[in-house]
């Protein structure tokens, strides 16, 4: 009787030492990588809070005053500057995602559809875009609409409003127009390759019932496939958004801001880096934060958009589809 | 769904279909290959194809006078993005199998610090950084830009490489034990080919996003001792204002986009699995 007990306890000492040892390998295995990941991004963020609250110019570093909010009140009373930037962002990243969306979407079915001879090379051409630089891709852009070097101008001069001197980057919408372009041809693939693994997942015996209810190709795709797809589509629409709200390279490529184009990465970029307003940039980067913030939270909590679950089940229930 | 005989029209659509994806994915890079070997002229006669092919951007870059310029970009760019590739990918191959095979206190939380830190706006804590490396000397050194680099490469390669470990069939390693290997052979002919496939893909995608900084690289460089290629192609300017450097840029742009290419046509299969599977951002 006593003996069995103490083998019991035994056992369940052994049980804890397992289980402690296997916390602390745990960590000691994952502790690095999170130590870093919070070393290069926490520990800056939480200095570009606190350099937001002071007056800093690096042209003038001992001249360091504590100005409390005065930075975000001047950033946000800027209606030309902060609040245009802002706005302008905004419209590029709507625009951009709807159309990457319906793009990307038209590449996925193609995709997932395609004969067998033609999967790898389809899948090759994509890709491209995807692990092209962004930075070539603004060039190859640039030049194609450039009024010295470009071709657009001559192929297209017979549409109403373009002619061989018209300079794209010198007029906002246009400028803007080449800008969204270059950003929806570099990110269309990535949202084509998620929304392929989402439609891996919609069962074909749905698509199969709803074929011998008499659906249509129309109503299979809007009651059955994009209904069933939703998790994956809201997690490509959510990355693409965060991405696209801190555009950067192809603005700085085309107009560095000019023409009215400027958006809020380049606007904190120029203050900081540029200007070394170091108090002012930081107030503007914070709030680029807070936004990205705001923006995952609202998708997270308003639209359910389970990120870890949705991008979870793709690795678990990702069909294969070789 | 794949039929294995196909009539006439349906190859017709399919072909057509190819061609139109083909056009939109590549016609891009074929602008700016084609400007590449135009001469100054030809780049100011807007045709799309240049009148004289000639190689003189590419010598230009190589051989000439932007000769430094570039190829200091592209041994800086090659350097950094494959250090810091390298001890993401280790880093996270650690994190990973935790995640995977462990069961600790925090790992959700892991996770979750990984998409958020992939979320984040680079230019958020560029300006900390740039006022820091400029402070501690890390400012224009490969070093000042490998550290970042972290924060591009290591939440993708993590979220990637849990999601491969997750699928690995771990209890080979226990047959193969009983079957009398020890426990190194049993990790080393059985898990490490597992793993081995996902460990790789994960270091191309995050080769990829490595390569294609701009932020960090404009802000965190001044001299051709660090600074990597997009940062240098930005910065490059011609003989005289007058004459804009399109063709040097062309040849450089194309250059630094073999590589992808590349990788791309080898590893297609696997770079698709890598980024549904980890599906985080870009």
């Amino acid at each position: 009787m006593s003996t069995a007990t103490t083998d019991k306890r035994a056992k369940l000492v052994t049980q804890q030492d397992r289980r402690r040892q296997e916390v602390r390998l745990g960590w000691m295995l994952a502790g690095p990588a999170f130590v870093v990941m919070l070393l290069v991004t926490a520990y800056p963020i939480a200095q570009a809070v606190y350099d937001s609250l002071f007056s800093l110019r690096l042209t003038a570093p001992d001249e360091r005053d504590f100005v409390g909010l005065q930075n975000y009140l001047t950033v946000f009373s800027s209606t030309d500057v902060f609040w245009r930037a802002m706005l302008v962002t905004i419209l590029i990243t709507v625009l951009a995602v709807a159309v990457q969306l319906v793009i990307g979407f038209a590449l996925a079915l193609l995709m997932h559809r395609a004969i067998v001879q033609l999967r790898g090379s389809l899948r090759t051409a994509i890709l491209v875009p995807y692990g092209i630089i962004t930075v070539v891709s603004a060039f190859a852009w640039y030049y194609m609409f450039d009024i010295n070097s470009g071709f657009v101008n001559r192929w297209f001069s017979w549409v109403p409003g373009i002619s061989e001197e018209m300079d794209w980057f010198a007029e906002t919408w246009s400028a803007l127009a080449v800008i969204i372009a270059s950003e929806i041809w570099k990110n269309t693939p990535f949202i084509a390759l998620l929304l392929l693994a989402g439609l891996a997942q919609v069962s074909d015996d749905l698509l199969e019932a709803a074929k011998v209810d008499g659906a249509n190709w129309w109503q299979q795709l809007t009651r059955v496939v994009i209904p069933n797809m939703k998790a994956a589509i809201m997690v490509a629409v959510l990355f693409r958004t965060l991405d696209s709200f801190r555009i950067f390279d192809n603005v700085f490529i085309m107009t560095n801001g000019d023409a009215g184009t400027e958006v809020l990465s380049l606007l904190a970029y120029r203050q900081s880096i540029m200007r070394l307003e170091i108090g002012l940039g930081s107030a503007v980067s914070v709030i680029m934060f807070v936004c990205v913030v705001l923006i995952a939270v609202v998708a997270v909590k308003g639209f359910k958009v389970n990120l870890a679950e949705g991008t979870g089940s793709n690795a678990g229930q990702k069909k294969e589809t070789k | 769904m794949i039929k294995t005989r196909l009539t006439p029209k349906q190859k017709g659509i399919w072909a057509l279909i190819a061609v139109v994806v083909f056009i939109y994915a590549l016609f891009p890079v074929v602008a700016i290959f084609a400007n590449s070997f135009k001469t100054p002229a030809d780049v100011g006669a807007g045709t799309f194809w240049p009148q004289n092919w000639t190689w003189q951007n590419y010598e230009m870059i190589f051989v000439g006078e932007a000769q430094t310029l570039f190829l200091s970009a592209l041994r800086n760019s090659i350097g950094i993005t494959l250090i810091s590739t390298v001890i993401a990918v280790v880093l996270a191959t650690l994190c990973a199998y935790a995640i995977a095979r462990l069961d600790f206190p925090g790992k959700r939380f892991i996770l979750f610090t990984a998409l958020a830190v992939s979320i984040f706006p680079v230019i958020s804590v560029v300006t900390p950084l740039f006022n820091l490396w400029r402070s501690i000397g890390l400012y224009d050194t490969w070093l000042g830009l490998i550290i970042p680099y972290l924060s591009l490469t290591l939440p993708i390669s993590i979220w990637t490489l849990s999601a491969f470990f997750k699928q690995i069939p771990w209890e080979l390693e226990q047959a193969a034990s009983i079957d009398g290997a020890t426990q190194w052979q049993a990790f080393r002919l059985v898990i490490v080919p597992l793993a081995a496939p996902g460990v790789f893909t994960a270091a191309i995608i995050a080769f990829f996003i490595a390569w294609n900084d701009f932020v960090y690289g404009i802000s965190l460089t001044s001299t051709e001792a660090a600074r990597p290629v997009p940062a240098a192609l930005a910065f490059f300017v011609g003989d005289s204002q007058f004459e804009q450097p399109t063709g040097a840029i062309s040849a450089a742009a194309i250059v630094v986009t073999i590589p992808v290419v590349i990788l791309v046509i080898l590893f297609q299969r696997q770079i698709v699995s890598g980024l549904t599977q980890g599906a985080v951002k870009d």
